[in-house]
């Protein structure tokens, strides 16, 4: 690490411990990391949304949003702030404590997940030794809401949305793991700056491990997009057969966390993408990956490639129903991705890995 | 065999389908047919397939095409045209021939199935271009399509 300037970070910590006590200090760093993240979180879930307009637009030959701001760039701002000052209306026969609680959980899940990247060598809050495991294990707390949403609004088309989402994030979390666990044969670490170091020095790992990497990657990309319950796995919200999904019953601010979690699910699913199959903050053949500033920029770079990509998959694929889903999973991608495993394994006891 | 060839094939298709998708998605500010409809309605011009009403052209002299031969009253599914006609002497030939007084359209029972201007033939009427025709009384939706004064043009027989 001869990074010959100071990093910000790094002079935030001196600042904060020369001025203050110790222990005040610390509460005081842990207090920006999580405003920090808020704020990270509001601006990328509002964005996304924004992006993904645009990208229905485009491949639709329409011009999107344009009309609130230059380009339309303030539109979801307006949009949050109507949200915002919606009346919050709710069924008299609902549960209504889970009914007030569930919205918390997949924006709380996702907010605990997005905290544990690494967006750059020094940007990364909570470099734990079991990071892939801790955010598999976190990002699926979110269903706990999303089932306890369709049970507690006493409505029958929600609860028939979020049993669906339950079958299907319990189904599709076994393809997310099994090929997470392929790449992880390779890297010999959960730790996720451990992943970006083996990266740093062998090339990515896509590229380091070929065959077996990329149908791992392509098996992530489906049970990503699967798990993050957008088209065309939506049939928990499907439209035309259960109104709204799991939040039939809910108006304003709190259905506005589920669609922000919604959202921001889809940058975890591609930050993890990008951390382990493509290097992570590192850039294209090492070129700038000593230069602090550029590394969250690389980052953000490769999420952005791969949510535009989820985001084609919405606008070109046709919604599948339950049973093709179930289909898919158990009878396509496990199997294969059991093989793939075993393959994978192969290659690493052969040392048949591309190393440059 | 036919397990891995479905996969193979299953992956040909969608990719298949990307590739329109994303061609789109990368012509898409060459491509884009929306129009910023209120801000240029001065300079919006209508392509030539539109059906925006039925009108019928007059030329300089307040001539139209019209004999009032009702097929287009015949030919309408919803009585959307009537026509008021008289039969007047030619000074010429002097016969007797039938003109029309009024050709009355009402455009609210119009479900632009184009059949009149079909049947017409003489080309009398023809598609308007004409894209706005909300109105706020709807007596303003009968419309009589023949100039006051107007005259059948010389050249049409019938």
């Amino acid at each position: 690490m001869n990074i010959p300037m100071m990093l910000p970070t790094e002079w935030i910590h001196n600042f904060l411990y020369a001025s203050m006590p110790e222990g005040a200090a610390h509460a005081v760093e842990l207090v920006l990391i999580a405003l920090g993240f808020l704020a990270f979180f509001a601006v990328a879930g509002l964005y996304l949304v924004l992006l993904e307009r645009w990208i229905a637009a485009w491949v639709q030959l329409r011009r999107g949003p344009n009309r609130v701001g230059p380009w339309g760039i303030f539109q979801t701002i307006a949009d949050a702030l109507k949200l915002v000052t919606k009346e919050l209306t709710g069924t008299t026969k609902a549960d209504l404590f889970l009914y007030n609680l569930a919205p918390y959980f997949p924006i709380v899940a996702a907010l605990i997940t997005i905290s544990v990247f690494a967006y750059s060598q020094s940007l990364h809050a909570f470099d734990i030794n079991i990071g892939i495991f801790f955010i598999t294990a976190v990002s699926s707390i979110g269903v706990i809401g999303i089932l306890l949403a369709g049970w507690s609004s006493n409505n029958k088309y929600a609860l028939i949305g979020a049993m669906r989402s339950g079958v299907m994030v319990v189904s599709y979390e076994l393809s997310v793991g099994l090929s997470l666990l392929t790449m992880v044969l390779m890297t010999g670490s959960l730790q996720l700056s451990e992943i970006i170091e083996v990266q740093r020095t062998g090339g990515w790992l896509i590229v380091q491990g070929h065959i077996p990497a990329v149908i791992a990657f392509m098996i992530y990309m489906i049970a990503g997009t699967a798990e993050t319950n957008r088209t065309p796995f939506d049939l928990v919200e499907a439209e035309s057969e259960l109104g709204a999904g799991y939040h039939t019953e809910y108006s304003g601010m709190k259905f506005a966390y589920f669609f922000l979690a919604e959202f921001i699910n889809m940058f975890i699913v591609a930050s993890i993408a990008v951390t382990v199959f493509f290097g992570g903050w590192l850039s294209p053949f090492g070129i700038t990956d000593e230069i602090f500033w550029l590394q969250p920029v690389w980052f953000l770079a490769k999420v952005f490639v791969i949510i535009v990509l989820m985001m084609l998959f919405r606008w070109t694929f046709p919604r599948l129903r339950i049973d093709q889903i179930l289909t898919l999973e158990w009878k396509y991608l496990l199997p294969l991705n059991l093989m793939n495993l075993v393959l994978m394994a192969i290659i690493v006891w052969l040392g048949w890995t591309i190393n440059f | 065999m036919s397990y891995f060839g479905d996969i193979v094939h299953g992956i040909g298709t969608l990719l298949n389908g990307m590739k329109v998708t994303s061609k789109y998605l990368f012509l898409a500010p060459k491509e884009i047919i929306t129009q910023y409809y209120p801000d240029n309605r001065d300079t919006l011009k209508m392509f030539d397939r539109f059906r925006g009403e039925v009108i019928m052209p007059h030329d300089e002299q307040n001539m139209h095409r019209c004999t009032g031969c009702q097929s287009c009253e015949i030919a309408c599914p919803n009585g959307s045209i009537e026509i008021v006609w008289d039969r007047v002497v030619n000074e010429e030939t002097g016969k007797k021939v039938k003109v029309i007084d009024k050709h009355i359209y009402h455009l609210s029972m119009c479900t632009m199935c184009g059949l009149c201007i079909q049947a017409c033939p003489t080309e009398a009427i023809v598609w308007g271009q004409n894209f706005e025709n909300s109105v706020t009384d709807r007596t303003q939706l009968t419309k009589v399509l023949n100039k006051p004064g107007s005259k059948v043009h010389p050249d049409v027989k019938e």
